[in-house]
């Protein structure tokens, strides 16, 4: 079993839990709550690691395990926050079958991170995204706003080295 | 009662009986996967679709309503097709070695296979990709057999109220782990079993310390002592071929015997030795002002459930070890002692219909002899094993006693295996110590029996009234101690079991399937086998046990006297949820 527990140390302060605990408080009595706390608290903290859901489910008497359930159930939670350089890889139809799913797979071979997650430096991130209205120049992929087309797998390295 | 049409004839059935309900009382049985009766209902799995006139689609009967004029169609070529297709799509993604899967031959999947004749290689394709967790001490989690039909995530939420596993992550990628692929053994999992007996494959399963039996009874070093609880008795026989409430007491002493261990001795001695302290540690705290309720603490997995979730309960919590730790302590002090025999090379075995037994024997102080109590605990299940393997036929086993002096036991210990009996067994010699033996004395206390979840009952002992709860089942027992704590209710003394029902339906008795447990009650008709061997026994007060009499006038002294405090007795600790 490999404890998924976030790369990255937990940095929340007592402000946020401040803005969690008053959300928590607002919906306890509320039928089907764990969603907005969820959406809420991902607001707050940006991402929802296993500090941040151990509060929750305290907060609200609920296993851990449920809370944890619903969060990878829905794409729309995060384990873990965003890098300081966002690498987000087009895997929609045009970049994928122009051989974005190897460049992806590159990315997570060199950083040693899988989708979603982040380099224990806090460094970069790896997402995959659908279109981003750029099919001419597939396979595409940003870097926070920095915009790369027509790519191939050995470009991988010489665009990571510009963030180094 | 609703009239309805099954497959073309007329019936009746109750109001608000489901199809899968009404057609087993005209005779028909559906076959079921994901449903288990005061479980789980949530019709996912599909397998027990069955043709309603009218209706849009074929609808899953174990959870849908009859109602009247219904016309049910339970074996037309669509839905034993679409039976057929859910099967193959399951094994599409499930480990199929089912040659030696300790579930082999009872494994409610593989039954529907042969009986549907399924195309096991039907859909050939990726397996979700899964670990083993062997991290607790008592169980094995194998995800790569599991269905996803969720028994085991139900009854760990709420039967148990524990809710330490559930569904994670989507789609094809959906796996039963915990929170964050935590480790089984750094959760709140207090080892009950609950999610082993409730599993349809052989997905869960407890650890199998069978080999380390056989190993220790090969060494000629060692002498080999094996203790058997109440409720093995009550179950074991279901391995072989016995219907549910048979006692197969005589015969499971014979194979223990057969097996070779050195003593064959009775988990019931110490039930009555942990009555002995345990009556009198009560009668102490009332008379003494003590910490009430005083709770009992026979039961491990509600003994973690309380350090993990109730820690505020611990001073309640009677100081006695289990009667498992109980025997192990007696067996290495005084039978080691009066024998000749150097407890280091005893190896102390037991038969539990428990799986927290072998989380239990490695808990801190549990060791009255320097070395542990108890070496190897192993469940009803892993005892069928061990008897099947060694070619002993147990049907046709005579009955057999168990070996002097740690063999009897009276009436009152092995009810200890039905919820209330404890309880019941704690009343009949708190009383008689308190009130004297006279004629009237009551033995049997029925108020504290039956399978209800939540049981009460007030006493009136030497003048004084003694209120008593008992509760069977986790989510039952968080139920009753929230009570007390919000000071709604309050008692002298609480009987609290990790299991519902009792040890009798303890995570490491036989495993009966679905369709078994969707249509009786299993821990009713075990608690029969217990409550009938009390009325024949002609001890029925742990007081009157001979053997357990002579332990305190040869070596204890009496009752909750400073030795018995130091090797009977044990502590707790409040424990963190999960790291």
């Amino acid at each position: 079993m490999a404890f998924k527990k976030c790369a990255v140390p937990f940095a929340g302060t007592a402000e946020q839990e401040a803005q969690l605990k008053a959300v928590i408080a607002d919906h306890k009595d509320d039928r089907g709550a764990l969603m907005p706390v969820l959406q809420k608290a991902q607001e707050i903290y940006g991402y929802l690691p296993i500090e941040v859901q151990t509060m929750i489910a305290e907060g609200m008497d609920i296993p851990l395990e449920k809370v944890y359930g619903v969060v990878t159930f829905y794409a729309q939670f995060s384990l873990n926050p965003k890098g300081k350089y966002r690498i987000s890889v087009c895997l929609g139809t045009a970049c994928y079958v122009k051989g974005s799913g190897d460049i992806f797979n590159k990315f997570s071979e060199i950083l040693g991170i899988k989708g979603g997650e982040i380099t224990p430096d806090g460094k970069f991130s790896l997402d995959a995204c659908r279109c981003i209205g750029a099919c001419g120049l597939a396979p595409v992929l940003t870097v926070n706003e920095d915009v790369y087309g027509n790519l191939t797998v050995d470009d991988v390295e010489k665009i990571l080295a510009k963030y180094e | 009662m609703v009239n309805i049409k099954i497959n073309g004839i007329d019936c009746q059935a109750p109001e608000g009986s489901t199809i899968l309900e009404a057609c087993r009382l005209a005779g028909i049985r559906i076959p079921t996967l994901c449903y288990l009766k005061e479980i789980n209902a949530i019709g996912a799995c599909r397998i027990c679709v069955v043709e309603v006139k009218g209706a849009r689609s074929l609808v899953a009967a174990c959870v849908y309503p009859i109602n009247e004029g219904m016309e049910i169609f339970t074996a037309t070529p669509k839905v034993i097709e679409s039976r057929k297709t859910t099967l193959e799509l399951l094994l599409s993604n499930h480990n199929k070695s089912c040659l030696s899967c300790v579930r082999s031959g009872n494994c409610e999947l593989q039954t529907l296979c042969e009986e549907y004749g399924v195309d096991a290689t039907r859909f050939n394709g990726e397996m979700t990709r899964s670990d083993i967790d062997c991290s607790a001490a008592h169980m094995y989690r194998d995800n790569s057999k599991c269905i996803s039909c969720r028994r085991c995530v139900a009854a760990c939420a709420k039967t148990q109220g524990i809710g330490v596993i559930g569904a994670n992550e989507r789609g094809f990628a959906t796996e039963i782990t915990c929170a964050f692929d935590m480790a089984l053994a750094d959760t709140a999992c207090v080892s009950c079993g609950q999610c082993i007996t409730a599993c349809p494959v052989g997905a869960l399963s407890e650890k199998d310390d069978t080999q380390k039996v056989l190993d220790a009874i090969a060494d000629p070093e060692k002498y080999v002592v094996v203790q058997a609880a109440p409720a093995v008795r009550a179950s074991l026989g279901e391995a072989f071929g016995y219907p549910v409430g048979t006692n197969v007491e005589g015969k499971m002493v014979a194979a223990l015997r057969r097996l070779g261990f050195d003593k064959v001795f009775d988990t019931n001695f110490s039930a009555d030795l942990t009555i002995m302290e345990e009556a009198n540690e009560f009668i102490g705290r009332v008379q003494n002002g003590g910490v009430l309720p005083m709770i009992t603490s026979c039961s491990p997995g509600w003994i973690r459930y309380c350090e993990n979730y109730f820690p505020d309960f611990i001073p309640n919590l009677s100081s006695c070890k289990s009667p498992q730790q109980m025997f192990g302590a007696v067996t290495k002090t005084y039978f080691a002692e009066k024998n000749g025999i150097d407890p280091k090379n005893i190896v102390s075995v037991s038969v539990m219909p428990c799986t927290a037994k072998k989380f239990e024997l490695g808990r801190d102080d549990q060791a009255a002899a320097g070395v542990p109590d108890v070496d190897i605990s192993i469940t009803t299940r892993e005892l069928a094993r061990l008897i099947k393997k060694a070619g002993i036929m147990f049907n046709q086993l005579p009955d057999e006693k168990c070996d002097s002096p740690l063999g009897t036991g009276t009436g009152a210990a092995v009810i200890f295996g039905a919820t209330g009996g404890v309880m019941e067994a704690a009343l009949r010699t708190a009383v008689w110590t308190l009130e004297g033996k006279k004629d009237g004395t009551p033995i049997e206390f029925t108020e504290v029996r039956g399978v209800e979840g939540i049981k009460e009952a007030t006493y009136n002992v030497a003048g004084m009234e003694v209120k008593v709860a008992i509760a069977s089942g986790l989510a039952n027992a968080k139920a009753l101690l929230k009570k007390v704590q919000a000071g709604e209710a309050n008692y002298h003394f609480i009987e609290i079991m990790g299991c519902p029902g009792g040890c009798v339906n303890g995570g490491g008795q036989i495993i009966q399937p679905a369709e078994v447990r969707n249509f009786t009650d299993i821990r009713a008709d075990r608690a029969k086998v217990l409550y009938s061997i009390d009325e024949a026994n002609t001890l029925r007060f742990s007081h009157e046990n001979p053997d357990v009499k002579a332990l305190y006038d040869e070596f204890l002294g009496e009752p909750n006297s400073h030795k018995a405090h130091e090797i009977l007795h044990t502590s707790y600790k409040a424990q963190k949820l999960s790291k």
